[in-house]
C-alpha cells in the first residue's frame, strides 16, 4: 500500500487552528530554517483512511488469540482506557502546584501500596518507562547501595543463560561486568555454578521466577541465600509475574527489588512496543537510593520530596507514563484480592491445558507442569523434516494467530515460547491447538509448501538480510 | 468481584481434568509451601466498573485542570486535533505489541517507518529511530552512542532543561562516564566557556535549542567548535520550533533529540511522552531501539521490518548499543498523526503563533512593569523578573490561570497557539492588580 507521503497532494490541508489574532512577529533570516519541511500534504478523510488500512495490516489482541510468550498480551480491558482518558488526568501540567495536583499523587500513592503488598516490596517508584528501563533503575539501586558501604568493587552481575537480552545488557549500562551462569539441563539455576560464581566483587544477580522456561526455581530460598552471603543483592525482573501474583510473593523469596510491567501483567495496552511502565519496588534498606522526587503523605496532603542525598537521581522527566500507571491501579482495583491471585491461576491453568493438548505433536523442552508459559522445541523436526520453529509460526499466521516467540530462551535450539494468558477461554484454546496440530502434520507431510508461508498475510516472508545489507529508513521524495 | 476470566467454573474443571489435577491449588505443586502466600492479599476487594469509573473520577476531579496555562518549561498544551486522539485509540494499535512478526504487522511497521521519515525530515538529518521513552532519556542515549574509551566526559549546557540534566547525568554518572555544565551568560550558552571546557577527553557537547529559558541559542558555529576538538553535537529541540527554526542537520549536529510530546500529547502529568532521536548515516548503527527499514517480500512487494537488529539487546546482550526493548510506539504514532494533520503549513503556523504570542505577552509584560532578564531572541518561553512571584501566581491561579513556572530570576513565562489575545490581556490586567 501506498505511504502517506505518496498520497500528498501539494496544498491540500485541513484547518484547525484559529487565525492568529495578535501582531505575527517578523523572523530575522539567519535563524531560519532554509530546507522545505517535506510533510505531507492531506486531508482528514486520508489520513482517516490511511490509517484505517494499516489497522487492517496489523493484529492485536483485540483481533484474536496472541500468545506471544515473555509478553503476556492478556485483554485489555476498555474502562482502563476510559479513566485515563478523565480531563482531570490528561490535563494536567507535570510542573502544577502540590495541592493542585492531589488526584495524581493519590494515584501514585494506591498503586504503591497495592502493588507493593502483591510483590512484597516497601517501596515502590513509577518513573521508570518500560521494563529494561526498570531493570536499569533497579541495578542503578544495587549499584550505589554497594557504593554508599563502601563496596566500589562490587560491579560483577550474575545473570543466567536463560535470561531476557534486556537483562545482560542493562547490567553493562550500569557499568557492570556479566557474568553468565549455565542452567541445569532442567532449566534452572545451577546452584554449584552460583556458589562458585560469587564472590566478594558480585554486586548481585538477575532473574526471572518463574523462569523464561516457564518454570518455578525451587530452589529460589537457597539462590537468593548464596548470594546474600556473598554481600551480594537479588534482582526480580517482573516479566513473568502474572503466573504468581497473589500466591506467592517475590520479597518472600529473598528478593531485595524488582520491576514490574504494568503492561504485561497489569494489562495495560501494549501499544505496538510502548508506552508501558517499569515500576521498580524494592526493600526498606534500598528505599533512599529511589529516583527522585519520591511522594509523601503529610496531615492529608501528598507532597513531592526531591531533596534526597542518596538517590540515584532521575531516570526520566517528571513521574514515569503516568497515564500508564492509571490504567494498572483501575485493572488492580476491578481484579482486587481475590480476583488477582484467581486471574494467575487461570493463565497457569490455560498454559498446561493448552500444553498438554500440543504434546500430542510437539516435543515440550521442559515436559511437567508449567506456570503462565512453556516452550516447545522444534529442534528434532528441524533436523529431520527441515521444518522450524519459523516455519511453525509463519504458518500459524495464515490462521490469523498471533505466533509464540521464536527463537527464545536461547538455552532451547528451535524454541516456540507459548504464553495464552488468563483470558482466553477454554473454546479458544481448543480451536488454536487444533491449528496448531494440524499445521504441524501438514508441515511434516509437506515441508516446502510450509516454507512458503504465509500466504494469505498483506506480505509474504520479507527479506531480512537485504533490509540490512542495504538500509532504506526513511521514504524520500523523488523530486 | 470483577475479572476477565472467559471460562466459567465448569470449564477450568474441564479442563484440569484434561491436566489430571484436581484443583487450582495443584498446579502450584512446584512452589515450596513455606514461599506460598497462604492469606489473602492486603488489597480491597475487586470492583465493578460502575464503581471504578466513580472512584476515578472523583479522584480526578481532585485535580485541578486550568481553563488558561501559561506554563511550559518541557510540556507544552497545544491544540490536540480530534482525529489524533480518533486513530490512536484504534484497538489494533493499542493491543498489538512489538511488531516482530513482520507479515501480521505491516500496518505497525508501515506507521512507525513514516514516522521516522517524519522525524528525519524535521530535523534535517539522515535516519530517525522508533522512539525512545522521553527527550530526557533520550539525551542519555545519545551521549552513549558519543563515547569510547578515550572521550568520557559529556559536556551540557547549564542552559537545558533541569529535568534533562539530571536525567543525563544519572545516565553518565552510572555508566561510569563524567558530566560536566558548561555556564550560562545572559540566558545563553557561554562560548568561550565551552571552548575552555574542550579539551581531549570530551565525547560529546549537548545544547538545547530553544533552551530553558526560552532564548533562542545561536548555533551557527556550534559545530565547528565542538568538532574541531573532535567531539560530536548532540543538538535537542523542540519539534513544533524545528518548523521554522534551523534543523539540527543545517547546523552540523550529529545526533538531534527532543520531548515529542508538543506533537498531539496532552500534559498528562508527565506522561506518557516522547523521546525522538536521529542522525547521521555514519552513526546510525549505534543508534539505540528499535528501527524499521524497507525491503520487498518473497514476490518483490514492499514489505517493512524491524531492521539493524544486531544493535540491540536480544542479539548483542551486553554487547547492546542500549538496553532498550519496549519504547513509547503509540506515542510516536501519535506524532506521526499529529504531523500529517497539520501538514507542513500548519506545523509552520503552530510555531508562529506559539512564538507571535509568546512576544505580544513579553510586550504586555513589559509595559506594567515585568521584565524580560534576558537580551537576545526567544521562541515561546521567556524569563521576567517578579518582586512577588507567590502572589502573582497565586493571584492567577485563582482566577483559572496557570501562570509561568517560578525559577531563580523571576518567572519562566510560556504562550502556545491556545492562548488567545482575551487570556492575555486579562492575564495582564490580574498581574497589574498584584503588583
Amino acid at each position: 500500500m501506498k505511504l502517506l507521503f505518496e498520497k500528498s497532494i501539494d496544498s491540500r490541508k485541513s484547518s484547525f487552528l484559529a487565525e492568529c489574532d495578535v501582531p505575527t512577529i517578523d523572523l530575522d533570516k539567519d535563524i531560519l530554517r532554509e530546507q522545505s519541511l517535506n510533510l505531507p500534504y492531506l486531508s482528514e478523510v486520508d489520513i482517516s483512511r490511511h490509517y484505517s488500512q494499516l489497522e487492517r495490516r496489523a493484529h492485536g489482541v483485540n483481533n484474536g488469540f496472541y500468545p506471544l510468550g515473555s509478553c503476556t498480551m492478556k485483554y485489555n480491558p476498555t474502562i482502563n482506557e476510559k479513566v485515563a482518558k478523565l480531563p482531570g488526568f490528561v490535563d494536567v501540567h507535570p510542573l502544577q502546584p502540590e495541592e493542585t495536583v492531589q488526584g495524581c499523587l493519590k494515584v501514585l500513592a494506591l498503586a504503591k501500596e497495592y502493588l507493593t503488598e502483591i510483590t512484597g516490596m516497601d517501596d515502590m517508584t513509577f518513573q521508570p518507562a518500560a521494563g529494561a528501563h526498570g531493570e536499569y533503575t533497579g541495578i542503578l539501586l544495587i549499584r550505589q547501595y554497594h557504593i554508599k558501604h563502601g563496596n566500589v568493587k562490587r560491579n560483577k552481575i550474575i545473570v543466567p543463560d536463560s535470561a531476557h537480552g534486556t537483562n545482560p545488557a542493562t547490567a553493562a549500562m550500569c557499568g557492570m561486568e556479566v557474568i553468565g551462569i549455565p542452567s541445569t539441563e532442567d532449566g534452572f539455576v545451577d546452584l554449584d555454578k552460583l556458589r562458585a560464581a560469587v564472590g566478594e566483587d558480585t554486586a548481585g544477580i538477575m532473574l526471572t521466577n518463574p523462569n523464561t522456561l516457564g518454570i518455578f526455581e525451587r530452589d529460589i530460598k537457597q539462590i537468593t541465600q548464596i548470594v546474600h552471603d556473598a554481600g551480594g543483592l537479588v534482582y526480580y525482573d517482573g516479566a513473568n509475574l502474572n503466573a504468581i501474583m497473589g500466591v506467592t510473593r517475590p520479597g518472600d523469596m529473598g528478593f531485595d527489588c524488582i520491576h514490574l510491567n504494568l503492561h504485561k501483567t497489569f494489562a495495560t495496552p501494549h501499544g505496538g512496543g510502548g508506552p508501558g511502565s517499569g515500576a521498580v519496588g524494592c526493600k526498606q534498606f534500598l528505599a533512599e537510593y529511589l529516583p527522585k522526587p519520591v511522594i509523601e503523605l503529610a496531615d492529608g496532603q501528598y507532597s513531592f520530596v526531591n531533596d534526597l542525598e542518596n538517590s540515584i537521581g532521575k531516570v526520566k522527566s517528571f513521574y514515569g507514563n503516568f497515564l500508564v500507571v492509571v490504567k494498572a491501579l483501575a485493572y488492580t482495583m476491578t481484579l482486587g484480592n481475590e480476583g488477582i491471585p484467581l486471574s494467575a491461576m487461570n493463565a497457569v491453568l490455560n498454559a498446561n491445558y493448552l500444553m498438554k493438548l500440543l504434546s500430542e505433536c510437539y516435543t515440550i523442552a521442559k515436559p511437567g507442569i508449567c506456570m503462565h508459559e512453556f516452550v516447545i522445541t522444534m529442534d528434532k523436526e528441524a533436523k529431520e523434516h527441515h521444518v522450524t520453529a519459523n516455519d511453525i509460526a509463519k504458518l500459524l499466521i495464515d490462521h490469523e494467530i498471533h505466533p509464540p516467540t521464536v527463537y527464545f530462551p536461547l538455552i532451547v535450539p528451535e524454541a516456540l515460547m507459548v504464553e495464552p494468558t488468563e483470558t482466553e477461554g477454554k473454546e479458544t484454546l481448543d480451536e488454536a491447538a487444533e491449528v496448531f496440530l494440524s499445521i504441524y502434520r501438514n508441515a511434516i507431510n509437506d515441508p516446502e509448501s510450509a516454507h512458503k508461508a504465509p500466504v494469505l498475510a498483506p506480505i509474504g516472508r520479507p527479506d531480512g538480510v537485504g533490509a540490512a545489507r542495504n538500509p532504506i529508513l526513511r521514504y524520500k521524495n523523488e523530486d | 468481584m470483577g475479572n476477565y476470566l472467559p471460562s466459567t467454573d465448569y470449564q477450568q474443571k474441564e479442563m484440569l481434568d484434561v491436566i489430571g489435577l484436581d484443583s487450582l491449588d495443584a498446579l502450584y505443586s512446584d512452589i515450596p509451601e513455606d514461599l506460598k502466600l497462604n492469606r489473602t492479599l492486603a488489597i480491597p476487594n475487586g470492583k465493578s466498573e460502575s464503581e471504578i469509573l466513580k472512584f476515578f473520577s472523583e479522584l480526578s476531579e481532585m485535580n485541578t485542570v486550568y481553563p488558561s496555562v501559561f506554563r511550559g518549561a518541557g510540556a507544552y498544551r497545544h491544540y490536540i486535533p480530534s482525529i489524533v486522539q480518533s486513530i490512536t485509540s484504534k484497538e489494533t494499535f493499542l493491543t498489538a505489541y512489538t511488531p516482530y512478526q513482520a507479515e501480521l504487522s505491516q500496518g505497525i511497521l508501515q506507521s512507525i517507518f513514516e514516522y521516522q521519515t517524519m522525524i528525519a525530515e524535521l530535523t534535517g538529518l539522515d535516519v530517525s529511530n522508533a522512539s525512545v521513552y522521553d527527550g530526557a532519556s533520550a539525551v542519555g542515549e545519545a551521549a552513549a552512542m558519543c563515547r569510547d574509551r578515550k572521550r568520557s566526559v559529556t559536556l551540557i549546557s547549564a542552559a537545558a532543561n533541569p529535568e534533562v540534566i539530571d536525567t543525563i547525568t544519572t545516565y553518565c554518572n552510572s555508566s561510569n562516564y563524567e558530566v560536566a555544565l558548561i555556564p550560562v551568560v545572559d540566558g545563553v550558552t557561554d562560548k568561550e566557556a565551552l571552548k575552555q571546557l574542550l579539551v581531549e577527553n570530551v565525547s560529546a557537547v549537548y545544547i538545547q535549542q530553544p533552551n530553558f529559558y526560552g532564548q533562542i541559542e545561536d548555533c551557527s558555529d556550534f559545530a565547528e567548535i565542538i568538532h574541531d576538538a573532535g567531539a560530536k553535537f548532540i543538538m535537542g529541540i523542540n519539534p513544533i520550533a524545528a518548523a521554522i527554526l534551523k534543523t539540527p542537520g543545517e547546523c552540523g549536529a550529529d545526533i538531534a533529540v527532543g520531548e515529542g510530546q508538543p506533537l498531539g500529547m496532552p500534559l498528562s502529568f508527565g506522561g506518557p511522552y516522547l523521546g525522538f532521536m536521529a542522525t547521521t548515516n555514519e552513526m546510525v548503527r549505534k543508534l539505540p531501539g528499535r528501527i524499521v527499514g524497507q525491503t520487498t517480500d518473497d514476490e518483490g512487494r514492499r514489505a517493512f521490518v524491524l531492521t539493524l537488529q544486531a544493535r540491540e539487546q536480544h542479539i548483542r546482550r551486553e554487547k547492546a548499543s542500549s538496553n532498550i526493548c519496549s519504547n513509547q510506539a503509540l506515542c510516536a504514532m501519535t506524532a506521526a498523526v499529529y504531523m500529517a494533520s497539520m501538514g507542513p503549513d500548519g506545523m509552520k503556523d503552530v510555531a508562529m503563533q506559539c512564538m507571535s504570542k509568546a512576544h505580544y505577552l513579553m510586550q504586555q509584560l513589559d509595559t506594567i512593569g515585568l521584565k524580560r532578564v534576558h537580551s537576545g531572541r526567544f521562541f515561546h518561553e521567556f524569563v521576567t523578573d517578579c518582586s512577588d512571584t507567590d502572589r502573582v501566581l497565586a493571584h492567577l491561579a485563582s482566577n483559572g490561570i496557570l501562570g509561568g513556572l517560578p525559577v531563580e530570576s523571576g518567572i519562566l513565562w510560556c504562550a502556545t497557539e491556545m492562548n488567545t489575545k482575551a487570556d492575555i490581556d486579562k492575564l495582564i490586567l490580574l498581574v497589574k492588580e498584584v503588583i
